[in-house]
């Protein structure tokens, strides 16, 4: 029971983490019908922006006199910087390509892909980054189970982001436009709205999420590599599949059950496996109900 | 005499290779109700969607309040006062009906007058104040053409485009539908230009016309004088 419980805890961090990068997938898709390849790219961009920002205040002490100063810097510009970068990957690589055919943008977006992780390796070089590792040690014991400190602020953190989300697209002025560009962007033009605005802001958000996640995956397991995007990305498309592509809610909820099945596999079936179950999953949704779980239909793309 | 608040100059547009208009020219002046008939495919709605911007003028100029507008992007134009109702009625289906009003006064900052106008909307259709808190995709087609006028009224308009108003609609629905549309004009001052293919509806609530025939303007009278006309009276009235 107790095996049970750690897993479970350690489930909902990860899946929480999972749900923060496929936000990015499904928003985008939403929006403009285009899987982002290069997505995950945002997230290790995410992590690398942490880990220099982190080491930097480490290195000057600044991390054992104000650590939540710190961490919430380091926060907010890994998620601004993010942010801009695939504002900008979607003015080069995206909006030229707007009125050409789907698979010219997505072919597009697996080039920008290849580009940002080779400019990642190529400046930071091919080796792990670890991150300053005296941060959050500890946590409670409760007989077997335990729950670090690291834990509980990654899951804090992944409620605050989602919450916020969810006021920003669904309470909102800009999220209602959001929705409306995702619904029809011919009449929201004709209403004032202008789609390339929106898009942008889309793709903006969806990075912010990836990149917070980018700096927790970090923090949880202690460093960065230049590929870290490839995996977790593939994880999170997985999971916004599984909520049904372009519904915020099934991405949330997608990512949560992927992060579950991920533990929960290497946990009692066999860890050498942790990284199939996630696939396993992918094809059975892909097979048995491609619009996944929150998903209407194919064409019935929502924000 | 006064100068015209819309005109079009030898306007030429199309979607790709197929060209849709091929030299269109009309006035509206201030106060006016004008209708565009013309037969399915003979480019009335390309014609709204040109000035609207959407599809983009190849040759010409689309001329507004003595600015030349086809230069700029479709979403600038609503916040200057041209606003377009489209076939179809095109409701965010899964907004709901007040997030669908909210929205179509997306440019303006002042929220007590949003409020304000929100209530007349209500006011004046009753039946969206009743159903403001359902998606706009579960609304009839009537409903939905009047959370569609009502959007466009969001916006402030001083020109109104209404493309195919009557289309799909029961012809109880349609007389109340003619009867905003007229008080739009009358209390508002708003003027109209309407595309139909129901041609005597239209040419009875407006003050005059142009037929449209493969994307050229063929005739141009009063509506009385159209209505009248025998040509007019075989091709679209269906005599």
């Amino acid at each position: 029971m107790d095996y049970f419980i750690q897993q479970l805890i350690n489930g909902i961090t990860l899946g929480g983490i999972y749900a923060l990068i496929a936000l990015g997938y499904t928003m985008v898709y939403g929006v403009i019908q285009l899987i982002n390849f290069a997505h995950g790219e945002f997230f290790a961009a995410g992590g690398y922006v942490g880990v220099i920002l982190l080491s930097y205040f480490a290195g000057r002490g600044l991390m054992e006199t104000h650590p939540w100063i710190c961490l919430g810097m380091s926060f907010m510009l890994t998620m601004g910087y993010c942010a801009f970068l695939a504002m900008g990957v979607e003015k080069v690589a995206y909006l030229p390509l707007r009125n050409q055919s789907r698979l010219a943008a997505l072919l597009s977006a697996l080039g920008v892909s290849i580009f940002l992780s080779n400019a990642l390796m190529l400046t930071q070089g091919v080796f792990d980054k670890p991150y300053p590792g005296e941060l959050f040690n500890g946590g409670w014991e409760f007989g077997l189970v335990t729950i670090s400190y690291l834990q509980v602020m990654i899951v804090t953190m992944t409620i605050v982001l989602l919450v916020s989300l969810n006021i920003l697209v669904f309470k909102t002025k800009m999220g209602m436009a959001m929705r409306a560009t995702a619904q029809d962007k011919t009449m929201s033009a004709l209403v004032a709205i202008g789609s390339n605005r929106i898009i942008s802001l889309t793709f903006a958000i969806g990075a912010g999420l990836a990149a917070a996640a980018g700096i927790m995956v970090g923090l949880y397991y202690g460093s960065v590599r230049y590929d870290m995007g490839f995996v977790p990305g593939i994880k999170a498309f997985s999971a916004a599949v599984l909520g049904g592509i372009g519904n915020i809610t099934g991405a949330m909820l997608g990512g949560l059950i992927i992060g579950m099945v991920e533990i929960f596999g290497a946990g009692y079936i066999s860890g050498q496996y942790k990284d199939v179950f996630a696939f396993i999953i992918l094809i059975a949704v892909l097979y048995f109900k491609p619009t996944g779980i929150m998903g209407v239909n194919v064409d019935d793309t929502r924000v | 005499m006064t100068d015209p608040i819309l005109e079009l100059k030898d306007v030429h547009s199309g979607y790709g290779s197929i060209k849709a208009l091929k030299g269109i020219s009309l006035r509206v002046y201030p106060g006016e109700v004008v209708a565009i008939i013309g037969a399915n495919g003979a480019g009335k709605s390309t014609t709204l969607m040109t000035i609207c911007g959407i599809v983009k003028a190849e040759r010409g100029q689309v001329i507004y309040k003595g600015q030349v507008i086809n230069t700029l992007l479709p979403e600038k134009l609503p916040t200057l006062g041209l606003c377009q109702v489209p076939e179809g009625r095109r409701i965010f289906p899964r907004l709901t009906v007040m997030e669908n009003l909210r929205l179509g006064a997306f440019y303006r900052k002042d929220t007590d007058e949003i409020l304000k106008d929100i209530q007349k909307a209500y006011e004046m259709f009753p039946i969206l104040g009743e159903r403001k808190n359902q998606e706009g995709g579960t609304l009839s087609g009537g409903e939905q053409q009047m959370l569609a006028i009502a959007r466009a009224l969001m916006t402030k308009p001083k020109v109104l485009l209404l493309d195919e108003p009557s289309l799909g609609l029961a012809p109880i629905i349609v007389q109340q539908i003619f009867n905003i549309i007229d008080r739009i004009n009358k209390e508002d001052g708003t003027t109209i230009l309407l595309v139909e293919q129901n041609a005597n509806l239209a040419l009875q609530a407006a003050t005059r016309g142009y037929v449209v025939e493969t994307g050229q303007i063929t005739l141009e009278d009063d509506s009385t004088s159209l209505l009248a006309n025998p040509k007019i009276r075989a091709a679209y009235l269906g005599e």
